[in-house]
């Protein structure tokens, strides 16, 4: 787990164990005195019903804060929502989050369009059809799920365009582009296999053409082919073999590598666009006296790779990668 | 660490660094390896077995398709006198069983023809999938030719490509006469020279280096 630095937090949504009590002298009462409003008049003792009701406003934050003590989850779910990003964070680092959102779709109407489907070789297009023309709201949950899968394939792309042109790729961030592109495959790997499972014409003839494609690699070629139809011809064995990569291997793959891939976003920081200059540091450091005499661009480099190592998320540091 | 020969070593030289380093607890004279140490390999030694143990058989279970020949299956498209020498009769028949009307392939079915150097008395099959990626040609009698509506690859009479992208001839199925029954069989693919080699997937080139560069599978059939 990472230690992420601790920003503040709204005393409304701290648990009473972690709240700190005030200081002496700042603010509340002053040490050894009685509380101000018990001088001017005494307290009006509470009646039944309002006790209750007290507590039972509380009731929400004693549970969060039950939870929170057996998870210890607050200091990183406040570290990683609270984060600081870079200036010049503008809409098009809305893309990465689109296409999880895409994919959080796909996985929702992917599931309920299981308990629909069959992947038999015999009945898939029946119970595409049967999906489609007689299952309430099943065209339009087949129909998210075919365009979304569109839609995904052509976020990720603008994703990866928007990391490659504002040159998000670098160091130290080198790993979560190629956990992406990783992504990417997967991406494409669901949209290939998921095409067949309809089972009409259309996608019996562009799976066939696509294990073909695969088939033309030289010495592997025809084995993988082979294995991608379990046997030398497209058979009933295939729509299962596609199914469960569709549905089981490679959806789980996807997850662990979302995981991955957020991880290291929430760990590095996020980069500031091209044309947003590298602010110095106001306090000379020593890093920065030492290179002084070098061009900017390289001193803006060190620091900064020395900034992201050290603490994670600082926002001013991240300016220049 | 703890070696004979550096025990002398260090007795002699500098013996006061020798005692800063004490022995690793369980240690006992002329001992190799220390108590940790072998636990250390045989417990991951164990779990790397037991890991093996179910990833193994799982690997095979989804890889053994490859490597698995089905049954030699031959079935009847018609009576000899069905069939003439100069041109084709379109048959369908089941290729793989078990998937309904997606398991059924297409042929071209005529007799051998001496003219075009083939053996007498014989018939020739040949499949309707495009040696280029596997769509579905079709013979079109006017230009005695088969062309494909893909991607534009045409064939001649006998198969041979004549033009756009395959590869190579169209495949072909063996052919038997019983009880006076036209049979189609395994598929099996040709070179430019018209020779037969075991089937290969469209897009894969034949005869020559291309024998190795795209190897016989062993889920096909031995040609004729």
């Amino acid at each position: 787990m990472p230690s992420f630095p601790k920003p503040k937090i709204p005393d409304a949504v701290v648990p009473p164990p972690l709240r700190k009590p005030g200081k002496p002298g700042v603010g509340g009462t002053p040490k050894g005195q009685a509380p101000s409003d018990l001088k001017t008049s005494p307290p009006e003792r509470k009646s039944h019903g309002d006790k209750l009701l007290e507590r039972g406003k509380d009731a929400p934050i004693d549970a969060l804060g039950w939870v929170d003590q057996r998870l210890a989850a607050s200091g990183f779910l406040t570290g990683m929502l609270f984060r600081k990003v870079p200036k010049g964070t503008n809409w098009f680092y809305t893309l990465g989050s689109a296409t999880l959102f895409a994919f959080i779709v796909q996985a929702t109407t992917g599931v309920f369009l299981a308990m629909f489907y069959t992947p038999s070789a015999t009945q898939a297009y029946h119970s595409i059809s049967h999906i489609n023309n007689e299952v309430p709201l099943g065209q339009l949950v087949h129909g998210m799920h075919k365009w979304g899968s569109s839609v995904m394939v052509i976020l990720i792309f603008l994703h990866m365009g928007r990391t490659f042109f504002f040159g998000a790729y670098k160091y130290p961030r080198e790993l979560n582009w190629v956990i992406g592109v990783v992504l990417l495959i997967l991406t494409m790997t669901m949209a290939f296999t998921g095409y067949l499972l309809p089972f009409d014409q259309r996608s019996f003839w562009a799976s066939i053409v696509g294990i073909n494609i695969n088939g033309t690699g030289p010495v592997v070629g025809p084995y993988l082919s082979d294995f991608l139809r379990a046997g030398p011809e497209l058979g009933a064995t295939t729509l299962s073999r596609f199914y469960a990569i569709h549905m089981l291997l490679v959806p789980g793959a996807i997850i662990a590598l979302i995981g991955a891939h957020m991880y290291l976003v929430v760990k590095l920081g996020t980069t500031a666009p091209p044309w947003v200059k590298a602010e110095r540091p106001k306090v000379a450091s020593p890093v920065s006296e030492l290179d002084a005499g070098a061009n900017g661009r390289v001193n803006g480099n060190r620091v900064n790779g020395n900034r992201v190592n050290g603490s994670p998320v600082s926002g001013e540091g991240n300016g220049a990668l | 660490m703890a070696d004979d020969a550096n025990k002398v070593n260090g007795a002699e030289e500098a013996p006061i660094k020798e005692r800063a380093k004490p022995d690793p607890p369980g240690y006992f004279e002329g001992e190799s390896m220390t108590r940790r140490h072998v636990f250390t390999v045989a417990s991951q030694a164990l779990g790397g077995l037991a890991a093996a143990g179910i990833v193994l058989p799982a690997v095979g279970f989804a890889v053994a398709p490859i490597f698995h020949r089905g049954k030699e299956r031959w079935e009847a498209v018609g009576p000899v006198s069905d069939f003439v020498e100069d041109t084709y009769r379109q048959v369908v028949f089941t290729e793989t069983e078990g998937i309904g009307d997606a398991g059924k392939t297409t042929a071209y079915v005529r007799r051998s023809s001496e003219d075009l150097g083939e053996e007498a008395g014989k018939f020739v099959a040949v499949s309707n999938r495009c040696a280029h990626l596997g769509c579905p040609v079709r013979f079109v009698e006017a230009a005695g030719n088969f062309i494909c509506p893909c991607h534009g690859g045409v064939y001649d009479f006998q198969g041979k490509r004549i033009g756009g992208p395959p590869v190579r001839p169209l495949d072909q199925f063996q052919t038997r006469v019983r009880k006076g029954q036209v049979e189609l069989g395994p598929r099996y693919s040709v070179t430019s020279q018209m020779e037969p080699v075991r089937a290969r997937d469209p897009g894969e080139f034949t005869g020559g280096i291309w024998e190795y560069l795209y190897p016989p599978r062993p889920s096909t059939f031995p040609p004729p």
